[in-house]
């Protein structure tokens, strides 16, 4: 990351996405996998909505998906993002099937296109915490 | 055992207060003056109401909605009262569980009512609804992907959801102009929109970004006020002072979101659900909808539920509005009021007041010639409820 300190908001884990987080600090897309049924899902949700089996297990994803829709923000709702308008927000399609909310980077804004393909980049904004964007797959 | 409810029970009674930069009053007060407003239209008594559904907007209404309300208004034995939220669909939904009460020997009048104050004179409309969770706060665990990655408020998500439809279908920002060109074509006809001063199409494109690629000219206004409707049977309904505007049919979608591959909410909304039953109830066929007041949260809403009530092929929602078929003259009329972009923003209640006004047949220079059928849809979150009813001024 830039020498920088890093101005924008920095999420922080809660007690069922912490391995979530952990993760993306060791350069790591984690999941949540239903023991039961196999089914991906992102942390948050104690039963699978399947097959709503509670057991699951963490497992580590490919990092690929494809840029499932976007937006780009030029309202300045956030103080934090007053200087940064505009900037992309996606919703990339983990290969695994859940969908994440996050950045495209590398890529200019005419270049995006919904179902892209994309891959995960792992970006440390602080000491404690790592960002999943993504970019074009080369 | 199933009854047929078609023209079974009526709307009896509107009460519109005044819409828009309103200042200096809280939500409770409109919702108690559109109340007012609504029997004083209808011409029943304070008496006479026995039931009580309410829907806040973003401005809480003290107690859970309901109690303090009917304690304010000094309404005394109610049959039926309760807060009730599903977004921009709840208003059509207090209308079929109101119908499906007084049908069913529950009640004779029941209040159904929404009412905002959300307009400050010191801040913009769009802070009402940025959802940036009061500044600096992040919360913890996923949600607080949204705040890093700066998706803020509603605008961002429909954002979404019409980029994805423009991704898969080569919708453009001419076709979702073309709606709001048309709506404010429209609204320059009724005295209670907020806009309108003329828009062309070029107007539309110079309006700024919002979040790409909604315009400004592409999102609803922000008003206070508040509209109240009153649902009666139809044998009550025919002895007071308004024409009836007869429930033929009423449906509700809910699709759910799995949020992951395979389930597109972004471009398919409770419509098609909610349509097949309004429908089968009302004994109609597409074709035979003479007006539309269709949910417009944004421009893009009403070209995803034309499409998803059957009016247009899945996908082709842009095309079909290009011609400018839903304006003033068109062989689609919709959203004849100015609807939630350039009207007036009641959630629900703005396109179930101005249904009820093209059924009615006094719409004065917005009037549609032809409006024995007006469909009215609601909706909910992003696209996630949807509400449909069928009214008509014939009880058959
Ligand atoms: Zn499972």
């Amino acid at each position: 990351m830039a020498d920088q300190e890093y101005t924008l908001p920095i999420p922080v884990a809660d007690e069922a996405s912490k391995p979530f987080f952990d993760g993306a600090n060791e350069g790591k897309l984690m999941l949540v996998k239903c023991s039961q049924c196999g089914t991906y899902r992102l942390p948050g949700r104690e039963r699978c909505l399947d097959c709503w089996s509670t057991e699951s297990e963490w497992a580590q994803a490919s990092g690929n998906g494809k840029l499932y829709t976007y937006g780009i923000m030029h309202q300045k709702y956030h103080p934090a993002f007053a200087d940064e308008t505009p900037y992309n927000y996606a919703i990339v399609e983990l290969a695994e099937g859940p969908r994440l909310v996050t950045n495209i980077v590398d890529c200019k804004p005419d270049d995006m296109k919904t179902d892209m393909p994309v891959e995960a980049v792992f970006d440390r904004v602080s000491d404690e915490a790592t960002l999943i964007r993504f970019r074009p797959t080369h | 055992m199933t009854q047929n409810l078609k023209g079974k029970t009526a709307i009896s009674g509107l009460g519109i207060t005044e819409q828009g930069k309103v200042y200096g009053h809280s939500a409770a007060w409109f919702a108690a003056e559109a109340i007012r407003l609504a029997l004083e239209d209808s011409g029943l008594r304070k008496e006479d109401v026995d039931g009580l559904l309410v829907n806040a907007g973003v401005t809480p209404l003290p107690g859970m909605g309901g109690l303090d309300l009917q304690n304010h208004l000094g309404l005394t034995n109610l049959r039926l009262l309760s807060g009730m939220t599903a977004g921009g669909a709840t208003a059509a939904m207090m209308v079929q569980y109101a119908a499906l009460a007084i049908a069913n020997g529950m009640a004779n009048h029941v209040v159904c009512v929404f009412a905002d104050a959300p307009l400050r004179e010191s801040r913009g409309g769009g802070g009402a609804y940025s959802g940036t969770g009061g500044g600096g706060y992040v919360p913890p665990g996923m949600s607080g992907l949204y705040t890093a990655f700066g998706m803020f408020g509603v605008n961002a998500q429909y954002a979404l959801a019409a980029r994805r439809h423009m991704g898969m279908y080569g919708t453009t920002n001419d076709h979702f102009g073309a709606i709001a060109v048309a709506q404010r074509a429209w609204a320059r006809k009724s005295p209670h929109a907020q806009q309108r001063e003329p828009m062309t199409i070029e107007d539309y494109h110079a309006s700024r970004w919002i979040a790409e690629p909604l315009h400004l000219l592409d999102c609803c206004l922000v008003s206070n006020g508040g509209v109240a409707v009153i649902v009666s049977s139809a044998e009550a309904a025919k002895g007071l002072k308004q024409p009836p505007a007869y429930i033929w049919g009423m449906g509700q979608g809910h699709p759910g979101d799995l949020k992951r591959a395979g389930w597109d909410v972004e471009t398919q909304t409770g419509a098609p659900i909610a349509k097949e039953r309004a429908f089968s109830m009302a004994g109609i066929e597409i074709d035979d909808i003479d007006v539309c007041q269709l949910y417009d949260c944004y421009t893009y809403t009403v070209l995803v539920t034309l499409e998803d009530y059957g009016f247009c092929a899945k996908g082709e929602g842009g095309p079909f509005v290009a011609d400018g078929k839903l304006g003033p003259g068109g062989s689609l009329p919709t959203n004849t009021g100015g609807g939630q972009l350039s009207g007036y923003y009641m959630w629900g209640m703005t396109p179930l007041s101005e249904g009820i006004v093209q059924a009615r047949g006094t719409g004065g220079e917005r009037q549609v010639e032809k409006h024995d059928v007006v469909l009215v849809s609601g909706n909910g979150g992003i696209l996630d409820h949807h509400s449909t009813l069928i009214l008509s001024p014939h009880p058959a």
